[in-house]
């Protein structure tokens, strides 16, 4: 699938969420459009799976460790494959398997219960680091929030991949630059990350996060170490009046807001 | 039934531990040892010998070793990640709610030196805390097995168990009281003697002291039902409801907080199925001074002799209310 293809299952995508968040009134709306260009990619383009054995042991292993955006990842299951696109509607509803963090128990293509920040990347370390014990040939992704990189179990698993020389791993940073109440570099500004990662034996590929040119390549990028992606992007990407705008971190849009996002995003579509 | 003496010779429950995981290793490769630069005082220097690579040394990161647990997991292993019980589960708490329990990560975390076994130490290296904070959690068994028998026992089914598991082990020595050949039963208590005056409940380093409080109690013509009871979720409801219709009071002991733990669960069934007089014996909601575990479970009222004396206030209770 090209660059063209991807932007426009990833322009489908953030139009779905966008629906989704104001039927539901409710989601973190403005992380979701920062990583979906990174998921679209991922799920279209570079992870080898099957959809319909989403336990299949070859399968590549994804972690969204920023589990508040779930509602994003459960659309891109859906388009790809993993879930009823229907099952979208029932986000939050009473009894749906869709609530706010994912549940692997309960939503094919999960791999690990996240919601509480810092838990995915130590997990993922695990995993390849089980595939290195195996021989299994599967790759490990995990996508972090740049405010999650404040989470010291984060450093632990980073120190440890080195340690492992796991280079069947790839952490995704996605650096939008604000947290849920304020900007990075007003709390506690682990910016920028590169040198620090370098520090700790990664090889580093910094992008636009929300450029699919770059996304492809950094996530197919393969090192002799733990590989991890700077993902420079935009909270609210693709609706202007949310971009960058700390308050669209868990915001949800009114009925004049959703018809402006709608017909931005469908500009392209 | 007749009274299990328990023999003299005294076991580290850790030997127990690892004689049983380096003999299921060697048939299955997926066994795996995580730790956190705890090689020794989980006595893993034996497995590491044979397998390095399968043991995986995650150093001081207790939060890293729980997550990376339930990633090899997740990668088809069977990971025994082994700690410290105050470091593994008070550090990690929340990677065993969310990576373990939630997440229904096959996982067997091994809480090494429980209760007050690091004794001198102090409080922060105690863990009387664990079984408050674990028994809340869904889908994670919590077993404190009372001796090296019931330990590779309890190995043994945790390894077969599809399925999170905590095991919460001592290094303070203790004698065998079950038999040879014991098979764990999860969520079954063992009746060790039966009686009709009190029933007398134990888990961990307390079975046996509660054994030798039934002598005390036998000498003095009362009869005393003894459950050792391994398994704190799930509880043992049948044997606690009998026990309470049967004997009509209940005593339990452990080497944990009075708050939260084995007893507190325990009272739980009988409130809601079968009130009778009860008391609860433990560390009573504070932080221990300085002593050896035995001194200290001494010190707060669990020598044999303290525990019969206990038995017999409680025993007069239950006259009072006929």
């Amino acid at each position: 699938m090209q660059p063209n293809d991807l932007d426009h299952i990833a322009r489908q995508i953030r139009l779905r969420d966008l629906q989704a968040v104001f039927e539901a009134g409710a989601g973190h709306i403005g992380g979701e459009m920062s990583a979906i260009d990174i998921l679209t990619a991922l799920y279209f383009r570079v992870l080898r799976i099957w959809p319909d054995q989403p336990k299949h042991p070859d399968r590549d292993r994804f972690v969204l460790s920023k589990g508040h955006v779930a509602l994003a990842l459960y659309v891109t299951l859906a388009k790809r494959g993993f879930l009823p696109e229907e099952e979208i509607s029932t986000f939050l509803k009473p009894h749906s398997r869709l609530n706010g963090h994912p549940n692997c128990n309960k939503v094919p293509g999960v791999e690990t219960n996240t919601g509480p920040l810092g838990h995915g990347l130590p997990v993922a370390v695990g995993m390849a680091k089980a595939a290195k014990l195996t021989g299994a040939g599967y790759h490990t992704y995990v996508i972090t929030g740049d405010g999650e990189m404040q989470e010291g179990s984060n450093w632990e698993a980073i120190s440890s991949a080195a340690q492992f020389g796991l280079d069947n791993l790839t952490l995704i940073i996605d650096h939008n630059r604000f947290q849920q109440g304020a900007a990075l570099k007003d709390t506690n500004n682990m910016a920028p990350f590169p040198a620090k990662l370098e520090a700790f034996g990664w090889d580093v590929t910094e992008i636009n996060g929300n450029d699919m040119a770059e996304v492809v390549p950094a996530l197919e990028r393969r090192s002799n170490r733990p590989h991890c992606v700077v993902a420079h992007t935009n909270k609210g990407h693709g609706i202007s009046f949310m971009q960058d705008k700390v308050d669209w971190h868990h915001k949800v849009p009114n009925a004049e807001q959703y018809e402006i996002a709608r017909a931005e995003l469908s500009e392209a579509v | 039934m007749n009274a299990v003496t328990p023999s003299p010779k005294l076991h580290d429950c850790r030997d127990a531990f690892v004689s049983v995981l380096e003999r299921l290793g060697a048939d299955n490769s997926r066994i795996v040892a995580v730790c956190n630069d705890s090689v020794g005082s989980s006595k893993l220097g034996g497995f590491k010998a044979k397998w390095p690579e399968r043991l995986v040394n995650v150093g001081i990161a207790e939060q890293n070793m729980v997550g990376v647990g339930a990633g090899l997991a997740n990668g088809g292993l069977l990971p025994f990640v082994c700690g410290a019980a105050c470091f593994l589960t008070g550090r990690s708490l929340e990677q065993i709610k969310a990576d373990i329990a939630y997440s229904n990560a096959n996982v067997k975390l091994v809480g090494i030196s429980s209760g007050m076994a690091y004794g001198e130490l102090g409080p922060t290296h105690h863990s009387v805390e664990d079984f408050a904070w674990l028994r809340v959690l869904p889908n994670l068994p919590v077993i404190a097995p009372c001796d090296s028998i019931e330990t590779a026992a309890a190995v043994e089914w945790a390894a077969a168990y599809e399925g999170p598991v905590f095991l919460r082990l001592s290094r303070v020595g203790v004698p065998d009281v079950l038999e040879t050949g014991h098979k764990f039963e999860l969520g079954k208590a063992n009746l060790l003697r039966d009686g009709n005056a009190i029933t007398l409940v134990a888990n961990g380093t307390l079975t046996h002291r509660m054994l030798k409080a039934a002598n005390f109690l036998a000498a003095k013509g009362v009869e005393a039902r003894v459950l050792n009871m391994a398994t704190v979720r799930p509880i043992d409801v049948d044997a606690i409801v009998a026990a309470a219709r049967e004997t009509g009071a209940i005593l339990t002991a452990e080497e944990h907080s009075t708050f939260g733990g084995l007893g507190s669960a325990i009272a739980e069934v009988v409130v809601a199925e079968a009130p009778v007089p009860m008391k609860i014996l433990g560390v009573p909601g504070v932080f221990a001074h300085t002593g050896s575990a035995e001194f200290l479970l001494d010190e707060f009222g669990m020598s044999p002799a303290a525990i019969a004396e206990a038995a017999i206030a409680l025993i007069a209770r239950k006259s009072s209310r006929a």
